[in-house]
């Protein structure tokens, strides 16, 4: 019989019951909530007259709308300028308090962005099901944990069951084998992956990230890879359990300790695929191959190598062919212009993806000493979390991006959606270390090109794309 | 949930790939804290000539007469017909919710994003997978035919067109017979209460530490 794969052991430890059609019910450990796609959860939940099933699985933070900038922060949720905003935040609030909910609330020192408050605050373990709202849940799958985005009335069923109905996915690894050359960093791999699958390339599938050049990233690079599993399809990424992750967790304050301790860990080393397991689909890649990667499209999967021109849509099928050329009309380029070519009017470091400790770090580096260019409006780094911004800070980080010009704000999604103030005019372009570059994602005609923070912070110093490894 | 009926439709074409929930449904609305109201958004960048925002009356908006919902031969469509990978994106269910309330009842694509596609079950909207060249046809003939209508049987798992042709589509049995039915998930789920206690007995044993008390620190 063959082995199983990391996937297949994590449904399998959480699966309640089985029904003859395929679904199942699967138990969900961790329910992450945030105040967009939770109101109308709990108003479900009251309206039937229930009670969450177990209410400390449950933790709430809101991010989506919370304001970053310290002026509107500081009168907390009252502070929030746009009504529905601050009713949508107040709500959240008023939700966790009436079923007794542990809420980081906005001005909270461990509130943040919800994929990088659970883990940073040892909430999502290995080996646990983890849910949220949000579909770059996936984020958490770095640290061993079979986690996903559900929808609102799967929020509602979680909260009331404990449990989702869910289908197994197929198996996917994507192997990516190798070193990454120096610049070249976790964010940049996915892009690569996201380009080679394709958008809808993992679509059905669970994908396990591993090879050398996996298990050679932090647990930070493991969660910006994770983060964007979904803009690859797949509602799941995950990364094996290893020392790594064992020594991630560790000091984590809701982590366990001592013999619980102990015990956990025994069991998170089984978290990984055997290596006779079977896949349904294994995709190899060469991680010394990669280089720093900008989109310059409307799909993730619009992304190419730093130094590389513009594709013709000629050259496409005629699927392609139509898709890029409304990708050139709404971010104004054409085809044959190099990546450099491209001017930015705005930067943003921040997001899900890339808002963590490290990331921060890389951006400082290549800021160190130098000026935002002239021609850049605006430069914005957003922590992912209180606790990043603290740790930045204590590490004297801000001072770096002040001094450059860069305006250091307070953990939210800010502009990687734009549903706070934070955002794009219509036809400016965007240095972001964000997910997704859809149509208006970042504001109505924004124009947003994923990068890297090293790549988005190089880009602010000068003014256009540049390959941050000649910098 | 309604039970979702046999019914002939209207259809409109949505010809294009990788259309994502930000543009389904942009983010400005997802600060309702209600589950209505999102029909008149849907797809709210492309339907108008302004930019759009929470509170606006819709119908002092101009429309952008080039969005192929805003011609008078689509209104009233209930069937939307569009290109791979249809919902990509965010797991946003306003999405499902925008096209509902807009009048949509069926979507056909050859792919869809797994959250959207698990999303529409939920709230009683058909997601309809066919191959490729079929959705192809579809598409053309919506965009000649003035008033191309499509029968949707769910029970026989059939499209079929007014001239007669047939189009049969799979489905899980699970969620065919939750939508036929109209069935509430949650309240079938508790029928299942005394298996996901026992369940939770023996998880609890293995790894108790999911379990720890969080309202302590
Ligand atoms: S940072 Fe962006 S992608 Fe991440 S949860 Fe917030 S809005 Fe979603």
């Amino acid at each position: 019989m063959a082995g199983k794969t990391l996937y297949d052991k994590l449904w399998q430890d959480h699966l309640v019951e089985e029904r003859d059609d395929g679904s199942a019910l699967l138990y969900i450990d961790r329910h992450l909530l945030h105040e967009v796609t939770s109101p109308q959860a709990f108003e479900g939940l009251k309206l039937a007259g229930r009670q969450p099933w177990r209410r400390q699985a449950n933790v709430a933070t809101p991010d989506h709308n919370v304001p970053t900038d310290a002026e509107q922060r500081r009168r907390g949720v009252d502070g929030i300028v746009d009504a529905t905003s601050r009713l949508q935040v107040q709500t959240l609030d008023d939700n966790c308090r009436d079923f007794a909910i542990t809420e980081f609330a906005i001005n909270d020192a461990r509130q943040g962005i919800v994929h990088v408050v659970g883990p940073e605050q040892g909430l999502t373990l290995p080996g646990m099901t983890v849910v949220c709202g949000d579909s770059h849940t996936a984020t958490i799958g770095a640290l061993g944990c079979l986690a996903h985005g559900i929808g609102t009335s799967e929020v509602e069923h979680v909260l009331a069951t404990q449990c989702l109905i869910q289908k197994k996915s197929l198996n996917m690894q994507v192997r990516v084998e190798g070193s990454l050359p120096a610049g070249v960093t976790a964010k940049d791999m996915v892009l690569a992956i996201i380009g080679h699958l394709g958008t809808a390339g993992g679509t059905g599938y669970a994908i396990e990230f591993a090879g050398s050049a996996v298990r050679a990233l932090s647990m930070e690079g493991r969660m910006t890879l994770c983060n964007m599993a979904i803009e690859a399809g797949a509602r799941v990424g995950m990364v094996a359990v290893d020392e790594v992750t064992l020594d991630y967790v560790r000091a984590r304050p809701y982590a366990p300790k001592g013999a619980a301790w102990e015990a956990a860990q025994a069991y998170w080393r089984t978290l990984h695929s055997d290596a006779d397991a079977r896949f349904d689909r294994v995709v190899h890649l060469d991680a010394g191959q990669m280089a720093p990667q900008v989109t310059w499209g409307t799909s993730p999967e619009m992304v190419l190598p730093i130094g590389a021109t513009l594709p013709d849509p000629a050259q496409a099928d005629a699927v392609r062919a139509a898709a890029w050329r409304r990708a050139y009309e709404y971010m104004g380029l054409r085809p044959g212009m190099q990546l450099s070519d491209i001017g930015v009017d705005r930067v943003f470091i921040g997001s899900c993806t890339n808002s963590r400790i490290e990331d921060l770090r890389a951006a400082a580096a290549v800021i160190r000493g130098r000026r935002v260019a002239a021609s850049v409006k605006q430069a914005l780094v957003v922590p992912g979390s209180g606790q990043v911004r603290q740790q930045a800070e204590a590490e004297g980080l801000d001072q770096v991006f002040l001094a450059a010009g860069f305006e250091w704000r307070l953990p939210g999604c800010s502009m990687c959606l734009a549903m706070n103030a934070d955002r794009l005019g219509a036809g400016e372009h965007c240095a972001s270390t964000s997910n997704r570059n859809f149509e208006g994602r970042q504001g109505q005609g924004g124009r947003t090109h994923l990068v890297s923070p090293a790549m988005a912070a190089a880009a602010a110093i000068a003014g256009h794309f540049v390959d941050v490894r000649s910098f | 949930m309604e039970k979702f009926q046999a019914f002939r439709g209207l259809v409109a074409p949505l010809d294009r790939v990788n259309v994502d929930t930000d543009q389904i449904i942009p983010k400005q609305f997802l600060k309702s804290i209600f589950r209505t109201g999102y029909g008149v958004n849907l797809f709210d960048e492309w339907r108008y000539g302004d930019a759009g925002y929470p509170g606006q009356d819709a119908s002092q908006r101009p429309l952008n007469p080039d969005f192929v919902l805003n011609q008078a031969r689509y209104q009233g469509a209930s069937i939307l017909v569009s290109g791979d990978n249809f919902g990509c994106g965010s797991s946003r269910e306003h999405a499902p919710w925008a096209l509902q309330e807009y009048g949509f009842k069926v979507i056909i694509a050859p792919s869809f994003a797994d959250i959207f596609f698990n999303n529409c079950f939920k709230i009683g909207l058909l997601p309809i997978i066919l191959p490729a060249p079929v959705v192809a046809q579809l598409i053309a003939c919506a965009t000649r035919e003035v008033g191309y209508h499509l029968a949707i049987d769910l029970q026989a798992q059939e499209v079929g067109s007014d001239a007669g042709e047939k189009w049969s589509f799979e489905i899980d049995a699970f969620r065919r017979d939750c939508l036929l039915q109209g069935l509430d998930d949650i309240g079938l789920t508790l029928q299942r209460s005394a298996a996901i206690r026992a369940f939770e007995l023996t998880h609890q044993a293995r790894a108790p530490w999911v379990f720890h008390d969080i309202d302590s620190l």
